[in-house]
């Protein structure tokens, strides 16, 4: 039991960080897709492209054997956190910039004709509105990426699943150690799950004002 | 004759090859109003969109006080709070009350008090009678009420120009008429306006001018009861009779 707790807080401070930069990620991502700067938005969509259309297992076996090899030294966590950013940013990303596309042009003239630069215009208006309807994709996105952290054994991290492997190893009590593996995800996922159905219901788009 | 405010000059637009203002030019004095009617696609909408530097455009001039409106010109944010506009569709922000509407701009971006501001919201709104609506969001407002909010919001500004584009169109008639009224007492006020519509007793009973606009041409520029009694063009006669419901 102790060993879960443990692994299960590595995995929750590893989701939890990877998340954060997937978030960073994707804000910026979305930006460039939505304000279509030349150049940039070619390199994001082929990062799309490549972050979604790879597993995460590849992207950390890259990350972590080929990294040392070009002469930049990595640990398993930052290996991990890395690799958990690479494919949540590319998610996240999709899920802020049909958020953004969503929100009505007049919005965006209206605002203009209210004399908002560019900037004004995206945080009190654009974005707002963007963010709520972004809500669901974006829950889904960290509940998906909270369960991919199960990759993160492979760099041998110890997580829940790694130590969930190693005791079946030692221990042969498969059934067991199955069960508590799955109790712990529930535990980490369920919570999220249920605030995150909260938050969409509260601030659904229609909802403004209910 | 009063000051001149805003002068367009030999304006042309173009969508690719399209052509949908073909050298427009007017000039509109400081407290005048100007109805602007045509049928349907002639391009009224594209005017106002050019006034106020939504559209980009392929030629001529547009001043407001001498300074140029231009698209990508480093003034364009601070022209645009002198020229208030209101859209068809009802384009309040869903995710702000009604007073932060209201307050957003002359707050953040006239970098007004928050006090003061509110104080004159309050005083507008109790003139278009929805004073008690302050706390709503858009969505719990009618079509009329919305519009006469968008107004407000504009007026909060302190422009130096109005622009609606037929801000009654979506509206069910009943509604048309609480809109119009706040409309008129802007002009009795002595407000300069730039006003599209479709409703010719309104245009006749608000109007300083009439334009007349035909395939993208100003082709009648003209006081109300003459444009109304003795529309000079035939194209004019043809879109007015089209207002009448006579028996053949
Ligand atoms: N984004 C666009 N791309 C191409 N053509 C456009 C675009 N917007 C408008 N047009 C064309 O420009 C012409 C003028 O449109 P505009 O909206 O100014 O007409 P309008 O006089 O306001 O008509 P209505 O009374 O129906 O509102 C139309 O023929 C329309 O098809
Ligand atoms: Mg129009």
């Amino acid at each position: 039991m102790p060993l879960y707790q443990k692994a299960a807080i590595l995995t929750i401070r590893l989701g939890i960080l990877g998340i954060v930069f997937s978030i960073l990620i994707g804000l910026i991502c979305s930006f460039a897709l939505y304000y279509q700067i030349p150049i940039v938005k070619r390199i994001v969509a082929i990062y799309i492209e490549i972050s979604r259309n790879t597993p995460l297992l590849v992207q950390l076996f890259f990350i972590y054997y080929g990294l040392p090899k070009i002469g930049i030294p990595t640990n398993a966590e930052i290996c991990g956190i890395a690799g958990l950013s690479f494919l949540g940013g590319s998610y996240m990303s999709e899920a802020f910039r049909s958020g953004l596309e969503a929100v009505d042009k007049v919005q965006l003239e209206s605002a203009q004709s209210l004399g908002m630069n560019r900037f004004q215009t995206m945080r009190y208006v654009i974005l707002p509105q963007a963010v709520s309807i972004s809500i669901p994709a974006f829950m889904a996105n960290v509940i998906f990426l909270l369960k991919e952290t199960s990759v993160f054994s492979a760099v041998s991290l110890m997580d829940l699943m790694f130590t969930t492997k190693d005791l079946i190893g030692l221990y042969y009590k498969t059934t067991e150690s199955l069960f508590l593996l799955v109790v712990f995800y529930l535990i980490i996922l369920l919570p999220i799950s249920i605030f995150g159905s909260l938050l969409e219901r509260r601030v659904r788009y229609a909802g403004f004002g209910d | 004759m009063a000051e001149e405010l805003l002068t367009i000059e030999h304006l042309t637009k173009q969508y690719g090859e399209n052509v949908i203002l073909d050298d427009v030019s007017l000039t509109v004095h400081k407290g005048e109003v100007i109805v602007v009617v045509g049928s349907s696609g002639c391009g009224k909408s594209t005017l106002l969109r050019c006034i106020n530097a939504l559209e980009s455009i392929q030629g001529g001039e547009i001043c407001l006080r001498g300074e140029k409106i231009e698209q990508e010109g480093k003034n364009i944010t601070v022209l645009r709070q002198k020229i208030g506009m209101v859209f068809q569709c009802y384009e309040l922000f869903p995710h702000l009350t009604v007073l932060n509407n209201i307050l957003l701009a002359p707050v953040k971006v006239q970098k007004r008090r928050e006090e003061e501001v509110k104080a004159e919201a309050f005083e507008l709104l109790k003139r278009v009678g929805l004073e008690d609506k302050a706390n709503s969001y858009p969505r719990q407002l009618s079509g009329g009420q919305k519009q006469r909010i968008a107004i407000v919001r504009a007026l909060c500004m302190h422009p130096e120009i109005l622009l609606f584009d037929e801000v009654t169109a979506a509206l069910d008639p009943e509604m048309v008429r609480e809109v119009l009224d706040v409309i008129l007492e802007l002009a009795e006020q002595g407000r300069t306006m730039i006003i599209v519509t479709h409703e010719m007793q309104f245009a006749k009973a608000v109007a300083d001018r009439i334009i007349f606009i035909d395939d993208g041409k100003i082709i009648e520029n003209s006081k109300p009861e003459q444009f109304f009694s003795h529309p000079e063009t035939e194209r004019a006669k043809q879109f007015l009779n089209m207002f009448e419901y006579k028996r053949k």
